[in-house]
């Protein structure tokens, strides 16, 4: 009887201004059958975490085109953990060089898609790593 | 049950945590219902419906940041239409609110409307219980302007705002049939329109032809599974009357207003009796909707899948009839 749905997080960190990657995703999950909060432009760290514990999603994607990755998101996951939300998947969407995406996956970064992404993919990362969890 | 006591000695995560429980119909979610029980009935419940675009959420962010400044904190259930393709969502009503974010007297849910037709996902009322039980002094309750919202909407909240705004299409035709009813406030938001004044005088317009309000009669409806008797003393709501408020929901212009109306309503329902009215008819309403959910799950577990596949197979060729077929289910149910 349960009636159980995928939610997940869209949120862009840092000052870019640009979320349209982030909606195309967002949509994308939409249309997979997933239930996105799309929490919109210059979110910090804390209202990430916040939005995350309080809507207790499955998985924080995050879409950061600023190339300041690599200072907001070990932040990220550090507020995370101190908001007891260890071990959430999150993903990340970017502009990401191939020696930050390994350090950034060492951090705990489930997966980091390039613009050159589909969102198949996108959707079955996140299936996947939510099943994992379970 | 670790889980209630912690929600109920305030932790956000388990409430968050309880919401989903309840939301995805979990085996846990009966038994948590339960032990809260007991603790609801603190809140105040406000509900905020109109049509998308007349700045329901960006007047919520505004709402809560008053009620904030007069100590109360408040909870908020957003509710966004489910894609009927996909049965997937996307809900925004949190970028309206950030304001509201880092203020640990304030929780914010988004939710999707799932299954339900209306603006209203079919489990809101639990989830407003349990934003109760959690000591939300104001639980603010915004729906989708849709469907079977109007009815929902006044069966679950004590303080209704309908939300209208100058600019979406024909004035009066956007006014819905049944709205009149269930407001106990109108809002004309987006006061900084020039056309407001219209809206404004429309719906003034209409509030005069409107012959009372019967809300206890909208929460209690027709056709209920046994014959409970209507409350003592229920008659038509006529000693308030519907207040107007102009708002600007981005400057905030107005807004202190609109909060002192909500309290004076609040006072009104405790003072006229007008609360335990509702409360009588909403309980009723809720009993029978659930006393109709169980007893259809029972029945239906009881009809033969094997017969009705060869019925339906019978009624497609048009050998039965559709009501010959059901009346065979019938003789054949356990
Ligand atoms: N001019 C003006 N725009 C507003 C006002 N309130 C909301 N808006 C805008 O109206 C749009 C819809 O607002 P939103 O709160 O999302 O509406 P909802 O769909 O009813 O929740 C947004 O672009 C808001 O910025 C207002 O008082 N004046
Ligand atoms: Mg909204």
């Amino acid at each position: 009887m349960t009636d159980r749905k995928i939610r997940v997080l869209i949120a862009k960190p840092g000052l870019d201004g640009h979320d349209r990657g982030a909606k195309v995703v967002a949509r994308a999950l939409r249309d997979a059958g997933m239930e996105v909060i799309y929490t919109g432009l210059r979110q910090t760290p804390e209202m990430i975490a916040e939005a995350a514990l309080q809507e207790d999603v499955d998985c924080i994607g995050l879409s950061i085109l600023s190339g300041a990755h690599m200072a907001l998101v070990p932040r990220i996951l550090e507020v995370l953990e101190e908001y007891e939300m260890t071990g959430i998947p999150v993903v990340l969407g970017g502009i990401i060089p191939d020696e930050d995406v390994a350090a950034l996956k060492e951090l705990g970064v489930t997966e980091v898609f390039g613009p050159g992404a589909i969102t198949v993919d996108i959707v079955q990362v996140i299936q996947k790593a939510v099943a994992a969890r379970e | 049950m670790t889980l209630v006591k912690e929600l109920l000695s305030g932790s956000k995560r388990a409430l968050a945590r309880v919401i989903s429980q309840v939301e995805n119909d979990a085996p846990a979610a009966h038994e948590a219902l339960a032990a809260l029980f007991p603790h609801t009935g603190h809140a105040h419940l406000v509900g905020v419906t109109g049509a998308p675009g007349t700045g329901k959420s960006t007047l919520v962010n505004c709402l809560t940041m008053a009620f904030r400044e007069r100590g109360d904190s408040v909870g908020i259930v957003a509710i966004d239409p489910t894609s009927p393709y996909s049965g997937g969502a996307i809900l925004g009503d949190r970028i309206r609110m950030r304001d509201l974010s880092g203020d640990s007297g304030v929780f914010i849910r988004s939710m999707a409307s799932r299954g339900s037709l209306g603006g209203i996902a079919r489990k809101t009322a639990d989830v407003v219980k349990v934003m109760d039980a959690a000591g939300f002094d104001i639980v603010v309750i915004e729906t989708v302007g849709a469907g079977q919202s109007e009815i929902e909407i006044a069966r679950l909240a004590q303080t209704v705002l309908v939300v209208e705004a100058p600019g979406l299409g024909d004035d009066i035709q956007a006014f819905k049939a049944g709205i009149l009813e269930i407001a106990d406030i109108l809002v004309v938001n987006k006061a900084d329109d020039p056309r407001a004044g219209n809206t404004e005088r429309a719906l003034k317009g209409m509030l005069e032809l409107a012959d009372g309000r019967h809300v206890e009669q909208m929460i209690w409806h027709h056709g209920m599974l046994i014959a409970a008797a209507m409350p003592a003393g229920s008659s038509t709501d006529e000693s308030w009357q519907v207040p107007i408020h102009l708002t600007n929901a981005i400057s905030g212009d107005g807004v202190t207003a609109l909060v002192n109306e909500i309290y004076n309503h609040r006072a009104y329902l405790n003072e006229s009796g007008e609360l335990s009215r509702r409360t009588y008819a909403r309980v009723a309403a809720e009993l029978d909707l659930q006393l109709r959910e169980h007893l259809m799950r029972r029945l239906l577990k009881g009809v033969d899948i094997e017969r009705l596949q060869s019925l339906i197979v019978e009624v497609a060729s048009r050998r039965t009839a559709p009501h010959q077929a059901v009346e065979t289910l019938l003789d054949h149910c356990e």
